[in-house]
C-alpha cells in the first residue's frame, strides 16, 4: 500500500503546519483495472473533497493514456494494512507447508504432463 | 537536476560494523537491491533526505509548467497547441505522483506546498529562466526534459519503493516530451533563416542552464556519498552531465545548430565529448533567488494558491454537507 495513515512527521523542514491538515482534502488511494482483464491494481494516491471528485481526478492523473477501464477510489484512512514487523509470524503458517507447491511431488516421466 | 544540492546528514557514510542491528539490516537490504516501503523502519536521515529530494522534484514539475504554459495560447498551430497542452498536463501529473510518494513518508502535500510558497523549499534552477520565443518550447523539451530523463531513468531503481514506482510512471511519459521538443527544433532548424536563427538563439540561452541542472561536481561531497549508499542517488552529477553532452552534441549537429561552446568536441582518446563547465556563479546566484524569473515564478504559484482557496474550502464544505444529508436520510 502506498500511503494509508500519513501520520505527521515532525523532524523535517516541511512539517510544522498543523493547521493545514484540518483544511486539506482527504487522501484517496486509487486502484485501476487495465484493458486486459486483470484485477484492479494500486497506482498511487491523490487528494479530493469527495468520492466523485476522487474518481474524476484519478482519471486525469492516472489514465491520461488509456491505462484503465475501471477506477476504484478508497479513502486512505479506511484501509487496514498489515505491519512489516509482523511479517514473520503472519506468514509463518504458509512457510512450513511446502507440499502446497506442485514441485513437492515427483511424478515419473512416463506419466506425461501433469 | 530536478533536485539539486540535497544535503544529507553531512556525517559521512557509516560502515556496516558501526551500525546498530536495525540500521544494519536496513542497509543490507538496500545493498542487496531490496526496496524500502513506507511502513518499514528507516533511519531518520533517510526519511528526511527523501522528503527534501522528492519534494523538490515535485515542486520542479509544478513550477516547470509555468515557462511552457507561457506559450500555450500562442502556439503556431492548433496541433502544436494541443501537444503542448498535453505535455504541460503531464508535468502536473508528474508533480502529483511525486507528492503522493512524499506523502508516504509522513508529510502532506499541503505541508510541502507551503514550504514551496514561502521559499523554504527549492525547485530546479532551470525554471527560473524565461521562455522568450516559440523555439524555446523546442529547446526546453529537447534539452530540459532530455537532461531530466538522464537522471530519472536510473532513479527507477532507487531504494524507496513509492519513489521508484513514481519514476517508472514518469519515465514512460518523458520520451514524448523530449521528442515533441526535438520535433519543434527540427522544423525550425530546417525552416526559414529567421526560424533557424531563433532555434540557434534558444540553444545558446538554454545550453548552460541545462548543464547546470545536474548540479556542481559532487565527487567530493559527503552528502552525495550518503545518498548513493542509500541508493536515492544513483550516479554522480559529472557522470550524468557527461552522458547528457555525449547524447546531445550529435543531435545538435544533426540539426545544423552550434553548441555555444568552442571546446565542445569529441575526444578521440576518451570517446566522450569535451566541454566547458557552465557559469557556476550564475547557478548559485539563481539558487539564491536572483535568477531572471525567480520572483515571477513564486508569485504565480502564490497567486494560484491564494486564488484557489475559496474553491478548496467550498468543495470541502459541500462534501461535508452532502455527507450529513446522506446520513440524515438513512
Ligand atoms: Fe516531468
Ligand atoms: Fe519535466
Ligand atoms: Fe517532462
Amino acid at each position: 500500500m502506498s500511503s494509508p495513515e500519513s501520520s505527521p512527521y515532525k523532524a523535517t523542514e516541511a512539517a510544522e503546519h498543523t493547521e493545514t491538515r484540518k483544511t486539506e482534502w482527504p487522501l484517496w488511494e486509487i486502484f485501476i483495472r487495465g484493458q486486459h482483464g486483470l484485477s484492479h491494481r494500486h497506482v498511487g494516491s491523490l487528494h479530493a473533497a469527495d468520492a466523485e471528485m476522487a474518481i474524476k481526478n484519478a482519471r486525469d492523473v492516472y489514465t491520461r493514456r488509456n491505462e484503465g477501464v475501471s477506477i476504484w477510489a478508497v479513502e486512505a484512512s479506511a484501509i487496514a494494512a498489515s505491519s512489516p514487523e509482523e511479517k514473520g509470524a503472519l506468514y509463518e503458517p504458509a512457510n512450513d507447508k511446502v507440499y502446497r507447491h506442485p514441485t513437492f511431488f515427483d511424478i515419473p516421466d512416463e506419466v506425461g504432463a501433469m | 537536476m530536478y533536485a539539486q544540492m540535497i544535503k544529507s546528514t553531512g556525517q559521512g557514510v557509516k560502515s556496516l560494523d558501526e551500525m546498530e542491528p536495525q540500521e544494519r539490516a536496513f542497509q543490507e537490504r538496500i545493498d542487496a537491491g531490496g526496496k524500502i516501503e513506507p511502513k518499514d523502519w528507516m533511519p531518520d536521515g533517510y526519511r528526511k533526505n527523501l522528503i527534501r529530494q522528492i519534494g523538490q522534484h515535485a515542486h520542479s514539475e509544478i513550477v516547470g509548467q509555468l515557462p511552457e504554459g507561457n506559450w500555450i495560447t500562442r502556439a503556431p498551430t492548433l496541433e502544436r497547441k494541443a501537444i503542448l497542452l498535453a505535455k504541460v498536463q503531464d508535468e502536473a501529473g508528474h508533480g502529483l505522483y511525486l507528492y503522493c510518494a512524499a506523502e508516504t513518508l509522513g508529510v502532506t502535500r499541503d505541508d510541502l506546498t507551503r514550504d514551496l510558497l514561502s521559499g523554504k523549499m527549492k525547485y530546479s534552477s532551470i525554471f527560473n529562466y524565461p521562455t522568450l520565443t516559440w523555439a524555446d518550447m523546442g529547446a526546453v523539451g529537447w534539452l530540459v526534459d532530455g537532461a531530466a530523463i538522464m537522471n530519472q531513468v536510473p532513479l527507477q531503481r532507487t531504494s524507496y519503493g513509492p519513489y521508484a514506482r513514481a519514476m517508472v510512471r514518469i519515465c514512460k511519459e518523458e520520451s514524448f516530451h523530449q521528442r515533441q521538443g526535438f520535433d519543434i527544433m527540427m522544423k525550425m532548424a530546417k525552416g526559414t533563416d529567421a526560424q533557424r536563427k531563433m532555434a540557434q538563439d534558444a540553444l545558446n540561452r538554454f545550453w548552460g542552464p541545462a548543464l547546470m541542472m545536474f548540479g556542481p561536481s559532487d565527487a567530493e561531497s559527503v552528502h552525495s556519498a550518503q545518498s548513493m549508499a542509500w541508493k536515492i542517488k544513483m550516479n554522480s552529477n559529472d557522470e550524468l552531465r557527461q552522458k547528457f553532452v555525449d547524447q546531445t552534441a550529435p543531435q545538435a549537429e544533426y540539426l545544423g545548430l552550434t553548441i555555444p561552446d568552442e571546446t565542445c568536441k569529441l575526444n578521440e582518446e576518451t570517446g566522450h565529448y569535451d566541454f566547458a563547465q557552465p557559469d557556476w556563479d550564475e547557478f548559485f546566484d539563481v539558487l539564491k533567488g536572483n535568477g531572471p524569473c525567480n520572483t515571477e515564478r513564486l508569485e504565480a504559484r502564490n497567486k494560484a494558491w491564494d486564488d484557489g482557496r475559496w474553491v478548496r474550502e467550498g468543495l470541502l464544505a459541500h462534501a461535508a454537507k452532502k455527507r450529513s444529508a446522506k446520513m440524515a436520510a438513512e
